[in-house]
């Protein structure tokens, strides 16, 4: 050891210099590992907008396709059904869709771009389980209410616009994906690019 | 001593360099994948002649695309041949078991074969059939020897006769010879790019890499400096 | 606060003394130079293979269908995939680098020698689990290589007798190298291997730290100590050998990113050609030669025409190193004041590795065989030498203090 005056500014400044340097060096060592974590090419293939064919679904009918590994309905609603949403609005949490659960076009009484067709993703916001279709027997969960969607894990009530009732787990209405009509009978689910 | 032991250390990659390779004479394929028009050129003629049997299955059309700059329409309707998403992987259309049935052996996936053989041998080799009617598809090639297919290549290039000496004179194709060496690099290009697609990727964020690295040497050899004048 | 909570832990554990003592305290000699910045460096790069490692597990599919494209997947689909892996393939080469070029510290300055003789067993059992780790890891890709590669090593226990046969099928778990192989030696590599591995490296620390650290004198600095009981050509590990070896990972990293970023191949000698091929158990590569850090000791398998005693002479190229502390029956450690004939020895030592190293690499040829033959005796020469010379070789005088 000497016995030599040390500079200790000199000393600290590049102590401090050193380990900002490496600081910054090793937090971006650490983005390839975040960003491996990312979905993959082939999770972004596989997750590309889904078409549909919704020409022969017939009035009630609810069909299933799957969209980045989750259910999406298409469901096509009657004028019965529709004429019935705006008597609901009493007994839903967010009858106006305030809440951002479905894209801008979407934010209407019927939560839809066509009226006809009400397409949302089949899984319920309180925790993760796919809803029930009852076309005719909503009735027993909710007193005169022709149809809705029940969810059987925790008694999650919807009605025929994904609106979500009043007094049950769920917080928020039923997630209404990106979407848009290609032609009449052909709507891409997915994606909402141009004209809705 | 020290400095023998260091410069023998020094000596090796240079010895080892030395190792492997065949004794063909390859051409240099003298590939630049900067150049993105020569690359679609090569994806164009390697989907029009090479594809049918050939797949190209580790990468994905919509990968291939947005690395060559080219639309994901272009893509759909110029480069892709089979009902294929954009996304998909570049997969053959021929089931393996009937390219057996066809041509005793599935062709094989030519995804990486620009890192497996080298570029110049991929060059060499689609400049290299000749006419050989002893043959099953009445060609041999010069770096593959008794090759087992056909010259697709054979409408542009011409039919390639082998001379009494040595060189080869090509009759009836559609391109001269210049326009085939052209043709045939740019396939190798697009082969390169296949087998290596993030190499210049890579070698851009080495150089910032390095960089950072290089000032980071000289603030801790300071810091070192510094403080190791305490030490006598 | 911080002084609460650490005194907080300090009454629990040994906190401050642990640091105090492998670290803040540890007396460290003042004179290592360029040499002594590898023991270092090959704690990053084991942090580095383990890191890499267990991202890379994430997307890896170890089945003989899946593997190879899983590996492509990794390196076309996963975002920044391509550096994960060649981080971990490039770390696998330099692992080696710097472990070849500690073990060779240890061998000019005599670190090996009493009272470092378990230290350097400890060492040695890292560089024989390092050799497994990397053998079962360059199966993983299912590459050409990988299973040829695989299946000619795993063959050498075949020269075994009486169990040779059974032994191969044992450890292959099938009639030739397949999934099964591939499935136990993914298991190995990516969990039992490491632990082994990270036991070693913490045994091999304590050790180090028990007996010191050796110097490029091979001068005991413990042995002269001041009034404070501080050994006078010591400095504190903390600062100085801190900034210091930041120092030399900068320096290292340069050259490692150099190779990652525009040479992950190393020239075919890291990621070796036909490895981008998918193994195919029809058809073997024109050559097969076992990844560079193996071949040194693949040359002398080669260069013994006989099967049994070519496997075991390769196992002693490995046991000797074991027993180095004891052929070297010297009291002098350092190369600095030893003979001539001892430097001459560790010259004729190191050309016979690098030489041997090369001639493993490349394909035999009667010439190259014959100076394979001749470097196995000169490499195991080096050991019977230095068995006979050291007991009464010539030394210059060893100074009592560290000469800078």
């Amino acid at each position: 050891m000497s016995n030599a005056p040390v500079d200790t500014g000199r000393r600290r400044f590049l102590t401090a210099a050193t380990a900002v340097v490496g600081g910054a060096g090793a937090v971006a060592v650490a983005v390839p590992f975040i960003k491996s974590w990312n979905p993959s090419a082939k999770a972004k293939a596989a997750g590309a907008p889904v078409e549909v064919n919704i020409s022969k679904v017939e009035p009630g009918q609810l069909i299933r396709v799957e969209w980045r590994g989750k259910p999406v309905w298409v469901v096509r609603r009657t004028d019965a059904i529709l004429s019935e949403l705006p008597k609901l609005d009493g007994q839903l949490r967010d009858p106006a869709s305030e809440e951002l659960q479905q894209p801008e076009y979407a934010a209407n009484p019927a939560r839809s771009i066509k009226p006809e067709f009400f397409i949302a993703v089949g899984i319920c916001t309180h925790l993760g389980c796919s809803p029930t279709y009852l076309p005719d027997s909503f009735g027993e969960q909710v007193e005169g209410v022709t149809a809705g969607f029940f969810c059987p894990c925790h008694g999650s009530k919807f009605d025929m616009a994904g609106r979500v009732f009043q007094g049950v787990p769920a917080p928020l209405n039923l997630v209404v994906p990106p979407h848009q009509y290609v032609d009449d009978g052909t709507v891409l689910i997915g994606v909402d690019t141009g004209a809705a | 001593m020290k400095k023998l032991l260091i410069a023998l250390v020094t000596l090796l990659p240079s010895l080892a360099i030395a190792a492997g390779g065949s004794n063909v004479h390859l051409e240099s394929a003298n590939v630049d994948l900067h150049d993105k028009e020569s690359l679609e050129r090569g994806l164009n003629l390697f989907q029009q002649y090479c594809s049918g049997c050939h797949s190209t299955q580790y990468q994905r059309y919509g990968r291939v695309a947005e690395d060559l700059g080219i639309s994901v329409d272009d893509m759909r309707k110029k480069y892709m041949f089979t009902d294929a998403k954009v996304g998909e992987l570049m997969e053959n259309a021929i089931p393996p078991a009937d390219a057996a049935k066809w041509f005793g052996g599935a062709a094989p996936d030519l995804t990486l074969v620009a890192r497996v053989r080298g570029q110049d041998w991929v060059y060499s080799y689609l400049k290299g059939f000749y006419k050989d009617e002893s043959r099953p598809f009445g060609v041999n090639n010069t770096v593959f020897p008794l090759v087992g297919m056909p010259h697709v290549l054979e409408d542009l290039q011409g039919i390639p006769v082998k001379q009494e000496d040595g060189t080869v004179v090509t009759t009836g194709g559609s391109m001269n010879a210049e326009e085939y060496d052209q043709a045939v690099r740019d396939i190798t290009g697009f082969l390169a790019y296949s087998a290596d697609p993030v190499k210049l990727e890579r070698e851009a964020l080495g150089w910032w890499v390095l960089g950072f690295l290089f000032i980071f040497f000289i603030v801790a050899y300071l810091l070192k400096k510094e403080y190791w004048k305490d030490v006598h | 606060m911080v002084k609460n909570i650490v005194d907080w832990i300090d009454a629990r554990i040994p906190m401050t003394a642990t640091y105090n003592r492998h670290v803040g305290q540890y007396p460290t000699p003042k004179n290592f130079n360029f040499w002594y910045f590898f023991g270092s460096l090959a704690l990053l790069v084991l942090v580095n293979q383990l890191l890499t490692g267990i991202w890379l597990t994430m997307n890896y599919v170890p089945t003989a269908e899946g593997a190879f494209a899983s590996v492509e997947y990794i390196m076309r689909d996963v975002e920044y995939g391509w550096l994960l892996r060649y981080m971990h393939s490039t770390g696998a080469s330099a692992f080696f680098v710097v472990v070849y070029l500690h073990m060779f510290r240890g061998l000019i300055y005599g670190s090996y020698q009493k009272p470092r003789e378990l230290l350097w067993l400890f060492g040695m059992l890292i560089f024989l689990v390092l050799m497994a780790e990397a053998f079962m890891g360059y199966l993983l890709p299912w590459g050409q290589m990988s299973y040829w590669g695989a299946q000619v090593i795993i063959s050498l226990f075949g020269a075994i007798p009486f169990i040779g046969d059974d032994l191969t099928l044992w450890i292959r778990g099938d009639y030739v190298v397949s999934g099964a192989t591939l499935n136990r030696f993914f298991a190995l590599h990516v969990i039992a291997l490491p632990l082994v591995l990270v036991v070693l490296v913490f045994l091999h620390l304590i050790a180090l730290h028990e007996v010191g650290s050796n110097n490029p004198d091979g001068v005991e600095v413990k042995k002269n100590k001041d009034e404070n009981g501080w050994p006078v050509d010591a400095i504190p590990f903390h600062p100085y050998y801190t900034v210091k070896d930041i120092m030399g990972v900068a320096g290292f990293l340069i050259v490692f990113c150099y190779v990652l970023f525009f040479m992950p191949e190393g020239g075919g000698y890291f990621l070796e050609k036909p490895n981008f091929e998918a193994a195919n158990p029809m058809k073997t590569p024109e050559h097969i030669a076992p990844v560079w850090y193996f071949t040194p000791f693949y040359a002398i398998l080669r260069a013994i025409p006989d099967k049994l005693l070519g496997v075991v002479g390769m196992g002693l190229a490995i046991a000797v190193l074991f027993v180095l502390p004891w052929l070297d029956r010297c009291k002098v450690k350092s190369i600095r004041y030893r003979g001539l004939i001892h430097k001459i020895n560790i010259a004729q030592f190191t050309v016979s590795f690098l030489i041997l190293g090369y001639l493993g690499a490349v394909p035999a040829t009667p010439t190259l065989t014959i100076a394979a033959r001749i470097f196995t005796l000169t490499y195991f020469g080096f050991f019977v030498a230095l068995w006979v010379y050291s007991k009464n070789e010539k030394t210059k005088p060893v100074p009592t203090r560290v000469t800078h």
